[in-house]
């Protein structure tokens, strides 16, 4: 993994240490079908801060703002208020090729229009360092294979996309993720399409990789169990107003979750320590 | 893992380059007057040396004279089409996009009937003359590409199936104006509206004219290739591509006005050759996969090759009499497209 840590530049490693590498101040944001009208969706100010190597799952029910909440993070959408800094750079200013550098996303579908091999797809992760015209190196290709060999899917790089499992995908996606060497890895819904199994591993597969290249993942999901086991903290959603953020056992309140999802629930704390969610039926 | 190497790159370009070459002297060939391969390549030579009073006989100067620019156009006119027809493709996420189908030639052909309509009417110098007839088929193309863009939009995304029938519906459209220019304008003439209707490189391009489509390829076609990595990322998506770096907005510019240049110089000396966009990006694509920085130069060879080929075909199958090329492309790329549509509807 030197090839992983060559990438951070000395300041950025300065900047990141000690201090909150995601910084999310006073952000909101309003889509409206025309700038006359009332807008069809606020999210309020919101505010939180991520170390390196931490997990932050967004929590929530449909239309709760989360995935509009993870394109302003990614600096895809410009805040109405408020600013997203990663060490210190509003993410919203940086150039597509800087930006790409630093945050990778993992979106929920992603299709192609002609057939590609897995590993030309995890190559495509270097393209932000590649100068127009130019062909992948041999670091590029040194780093997609260890990118392959992160998520344990060394195994699949000769394989066609399209025949890849949903499981087996989502990792090479991961992979993709990897090989883009980002300082903040943002995964929009990752475990939708999965079974239990390959939910656990994929979710695995992140917290091993935030402890050990110092990512900061930021989840979106309305898995709550999935959330408390894996995030270190949580930030719970509702109709556009972040209600509570902190760590899972601090945010895991019956009366609350009752209320945001509208359903009967029991909470308890499972043996791992973290809370654990059981819907009640009727 | 193995990615596309310059070496590689350049290897394949070689070997396209030599069937093309092989299909150049082939179609120099074939013909109402009989050449000797052998007559043929002394002369060959000799104009290469700059010696064509030499020349060993009068069909030399048939072959050299008549021949070699129809087959040079053929080349430009079929390498420009073909690589437009991959950078539709790939801008519009759509495998069926192709000048002709989404009615951009005809808008290419439109411009440049009116571009002739009204150059007497205006004051311009003859050097600027020559420039005028691309310059309106560019702008047909340009427009005709925009309008069928903002049809083709279902709830802000683009709709492969309705783009297309936008597109048709607008070549169908823009083929009647042309069909009432020419008749009102221009004088019933059967051979000009088979020209921009179907296509035809049987008309002499003008000295001037030459310089502009050879430089007008090059600048259109250069600037799409320096875009070729970031179009391998657009297939997955307009957000896909900004999240690995893509400078979108950036990119679409670039291929939508170097696209339509394109368009607009071949359709300007050729009329509107139909399915070349659109079957040999795909026949490259099945031969050397979709890697844009692969795919670009590949098109561009294989159009040269097809339209070639199918000018040939449209000068001998039925000789003396002639057929207009896009005849030929149409009987070979129609069954194509119906096949490729059949085969994403299953």
């Amino acid at each position: 993994m030197s090839a992983q840590t060559a990438a951070r530049t000395s300041a950025d490693t300065a900047r990141a240490s000690g201090e909150a590498r995601l910084s999310v101040e006073q952000v909101s944001y309003a889509y409206s079908a025309n700038p006359s009208q009332a807008p069809l969706f606020t999210l309020e100010a919101t505010s939180f801060q991520a170390r390196a190597g931490e997990i932050l799952a967004i929590l929530g029910p449909n239309a709760s703002g989360k995935s509009t909440l993870l394109k302003l993070i990614s600096g895809a959408l410009q805040p109405l208020s408020g600013r997203v800094l990663l060490n210190g750079f509003v993410t919203h200013s940086l150039s597509p090729k800087t930006r790409a550098q630093r945050i990778a996303v993992v979106q929920q579908e992603s299709r192609l229009l002609f057939p590609s091999r897995a590993w030309e797809f995890v190559l495509q992760g270097r393209h932000p360092y590649a100068r127009p015209m130019r062909f992948e190196t041999e670091d590029d290709v040194i780093i997609a294979r260890n990118a392959l060999a992160q998520v344990g899917a060394e195994h699949l790089g000769d394989r066609w996309m399209d025949q890849l499992s949903g499981g087996e995908k989502q990792r090479v996606i991961l992979a993709r993720a990897l090989a883009q060497q980002p300082l903040l890895l943002l995964l929009d819904e990752p475990t939708l399409h999965l079974d239990i199994g390959a939910q656990v591993d994929l979710l695995d597969a992140l917290r091993r990789l935030a402890a050990e290249n110092r990512y900061t993942v930021v989840v979106v999901t309305h898995e709550l169990n999935l959330a408390a086991e894996y995030a270190d903290q949580v930030v719970l959603l509702q109709r556009g107003k972040s209600l509570r953020i902190g760590p899972p056992a601090n945010v895991y309140q019956r009366e609350l979750l009752e209320h945001v999802f509208q359903t009967s629930l029991s909470v308890e704390l499972g043996s791992s320590g973290r809370p654990r969610v059981n819907v009640l039926s009727g | 893992m193995r990615p596309l190497s310059l070496q590689r790159l350049l290897l394949r370009c070689a070997a396209l380059a030599a069937v093309l070459f092989v299909v150049v002297v082939i179609a120099l060939k074939l013909g109402a007057v009989p050449v000797s391969l052998y007559g043929l390549g002394r002369d060959l030579i000799r104009v290469m040396l700059g010696r064509s009073s030499e020349l060993s006989t009068d069909y030399g100067m048939i072959v050299i004279d008549i021949r070699l620019p129809r087959i040079l156009l053929g080349i430009v006119v079929g390498a420009s089409l073909s690589v437009a027809g991959t950078s539709f493709q790939a801008l519009l996420r759509n495998p069926l996009a192709d000048p002709y189908v989404l009615g951009v030639s005809s808008g290419a052909a439109l411009g440049a009937i009116l571009a002739i309509i009204a150059e007497p009417h205006l004051a311009i110098s003859p050097e600027l003359a020559a420039l005028f007839t691309p310059l309106g088929a560019f702008l047909g193309a340009a427009a005709t590409i925009a309008a069928v863009y903002f049809l083709g939009r279902r709830e802000g995304q683009i709709d492969s199936s309705t783009l297309l029938l936008a597109g048709i519906i607008s070549a169908s459209f823009l083929s009647a104006i042309i069909l009432f220019l020419m008749t009102t304008q221009i004088g019933r003439d059967m051979h000009g509206i088979a020209f921009w209707i179907m296509g035809d490189l049987s008309t002499p391009l003008q000295q001037k004219l030459r310089w502009v489509l050879g430089v007008g390829f090059v600048a259109a076609a250069g600037a799409i290739y320096t875009t070729a990595s970031d179009l391998n990322l657009l297939l997955a998506g307009e957000k896909e591509a900004m999240h690995l770096g893509v400078d979108v907005p950036r990119v679409h510019l670039v291929v939508y006005i170097a696209a339509s240049v394109l368009t607009g110089l071949a359709v300007s000396v050729s009329g509107a050759i139909g399915y070349v966009g659109l079957l040999v990006p795909h026949v490259m694509r099945f031969i050397f996969g979709s890697d844009h920085r692969m795919l670009l130069p590949a098109a561009a060879f294989g159009g040269a090759i097809a339209v070639v080929i199918a000018d040939t075909l449209a000068r001998t199958v039925v000789a003396p009499a002639e057929l207009p090329v896009g005849v030929m492309t149409a009987m070979a790329g129609a069954p194509l497209f119906i096949y490729l549509l059949r085969r994403r509807l299953a």
